[in-house]
């Protein structure tokens, strides 16, 4: 009985071998490919060279710096414009179905929404730029935040505000000293959800400053296509810690509450 | 009284700037032309030039290949991730927590890094350029989902049944299909929906993976080549119209029935 049940055991697990070689092989491989990649030039030797030509170009701190700006910026006005309207949603009971119409534009591809709207600016005469890629940003980035934040308001325990007013506690405070708080996770998955993909898109910064404005993700294309494999790896490798850090701060603030996260 | 009108008009100002774009181009779609003005008329020439215009072909060739490469990375993605979900489940804690984190790789990683990554990959290994590529890439990053949406089944699953099922002499085999198979049913068809979904949706990872030389497009990458020289013709006007129009009605009404349906089980309950 007991061999029986362990052979059992053995070929259920075995289900799970086609993937985890396929994972090996087109996740894991290709990631440390990036790795060594980084540590050699055109000539297949060992070389820390690509370091010193991303960390002393002046091009490439350029877009790194523009890169974290645009990211900053765009966070803090999707926090902004987010934060009230999440608070406003948690309060009416069909919030759901109002908090889907606020995320549907999501689904359409990013891709279709930015040509839409530089057509829009184009036809007003609004010079593109800056002003016009920070616009695309937020707008395709909102309901990243607008989500999660929704999702931690409206599951904050109603008496603990009533509490809040109970012992005296004004409007502000309550939104400040109780609310605020009590979304702290919320806030924190917001920032990470905005800021990650803002800094790592590829074309919207492109297409919305008619090619003045080159964030990392769109900088990272052109290395590769350049055939700069070397720097083109360094410049993930800082992406990838960027991704690792904020997946690190999210899991730290949303512990017990969500199940399944990395490390 | 204040703050309520308050309330509601930035809900709404917030919303008209969300779709304002959208309705915007339905609108101007039907004026076949570019600068959002009716001095042509209304017609549904733009509609029309969809059929009958000098990119028809290669439009029609791009929609195959968007639709080729889901399904079949689809169905890939729900065999190999089903699979691998019902092998994670029973293996030992630790390798299945090492597993499930390179799982979530996919996930969290940014879409610019594993494009490149996978390139990297495929021109070191020298894979033929082409759908191989294409596929491979779509099934690595779709294939995550499918496992997370099936696990949670599996663990709400109850061993007992399974194990009643060998006891009554059902072979494991048989067991499988009989009975842990009905149970994750549900998780294996929201993952293949959402591979099926993320596939169609994706533009970077097919941009960067479908070489030059093929000539290969899907929707999102040839709408990317065309618009971004000359800007966009009256053409895709109704085209953005049409995607607009469909995509959103889908979620839509998909979500809504979502929500009354958990509404009713909540009643039920009760």
């Amino acid at each position: 009985m007991s061999t029986k049940l362990k052979n059992i055991k053995l070929t259920r697990r075995a289900f799970s071998y086609p993937y985890v070689i396929f994972l090996m092989l087109f996740v894991v491989i290709p990631l440390v490919l990036i790795l060594v990649n980084a540590f050699m030039d055109g000539d297949k030797t060992l070389t820390l060279d690509n370091f010193r030509i991303f960390f002393t170009e002046k091009s490439s701190l350029i877009v790194l710096g523009n890169s974290i700006l645009v990211g900053i910026v765009t966070t803090i006005i999707c926090l902004l414009l987010g934060y009230p309207l999440a608070y406003i949603l948690s309060k009416y009971n069909s919030g759901r179905i109002l908090v889907l119409l606020y995320v549907l534009p999501m689904w359409v591809n990013f891709l279709i929404r930015t040509l839409a709207t530089k057509s829009i600016f184009v036809a007003m005469g609004i010079e593109l730029g800056m002003g016009t890629v920070l616009f695309g940003m937020v707008y395709n980035y909102l309901p990243f935040m607008i989500l999660p934040l929704h999702t931690t308001i409206s599951s904050i325990d109603k008496s603990l505000i009533e509490a809040a007013q109970d012992l005296g506690a004004d409007r502000t405070q309550v939104l400040t000293k109780t609310v605020m708080p009590l979304s702290l996770s919320g806030i924190i998955s917001g920032i990470t959800m905005v800021f990650i993909p803002t800094i790592s898109t590829f074309a919207i910064s492109q297409l919305l400053s008619n090619g003045t404005i080159f964030l990392f993700g769109d900088s990272i294309q052109m290395k590769f296509e350049q055939g700069l494999y070397g720097v083109g790896s360094i410049m993930s490798l800082v992406m990838l810690i960027f991704v690792l850090i904020s997946n690190f701060l999210m899991n730290r603030f949303n512990r017990g509450t969500t199940g399944r996260t990395l490390w | 009284m204040v703050k309520k009108i308050f309330e509601k008009f930035y809900l709404f100002i917030i919303l008209a700037i969300l779709y304002a774009p959208i309705v915007l181009i339905i609108v101007y779609s039907f004026s076949n032309s570019s600068n959002f003005s009716f001095e042509n008329g209304f017609s549904f020439d733009a509609y029309v030039s969809i059929f009958n215009s000098a990119k028809s072909g290669t439009l029609a060739r791009a929609i195959g290949n968007t639709f080729f490469i889901a399904i079949v990375s689809t169905i890939f993605s729900v065999i190999l991730g089903t699979c691998a979900a019902i092998g994670i489940f029973s293996l030992g804690r630790k390798t299945r927590r090492v597993i499930e984190n390179v799982n979530q790789f996919p996930i969290i990683n940014s879409e610019i890094v594993m494009a490149v990554s996978f390139m990297v990959f495929f021109v070191t290994f020298a894979f033929p350029e082409g759908y191989l590529r294409l596929i491979i890439a779509h099934i690595a990053f779709c294939t995550p989902y499918v496992v997370l949406s099936v696990i949670p089944k599996l663990e709400k699953m109850d061993n007992n049944i399974y194990e009643a099922a060998l006891d009554l002499g059902a072979n494991p085999a048989k067991a499988l299909f009989k009975v842990i198979l009905p149970v994750i049913t549900p998780g294996i068809i929201a993952g293949g929906v959402l591979a099926f979904t993320l596939s169609l949706d994706d533009f970077i990872i097919t941009q960067i993976n479908k070489g030059a030389s093929t000539g290969i497009n899907t929707l999102s990458t040839y709408i990317y080549s065309d618009a971004r020289v000359q800007g966009l013709e009256p053409f895709w006007y109704a085209i953005f119209s049409i995607i607009f129009v469909v995509v959103l009605a889908i979620v839509l009404s998909a979500n809504i029935i979502k929500i009354k349906k958990q509404k009713e089980r909540k009643k039920n309950e009760i």
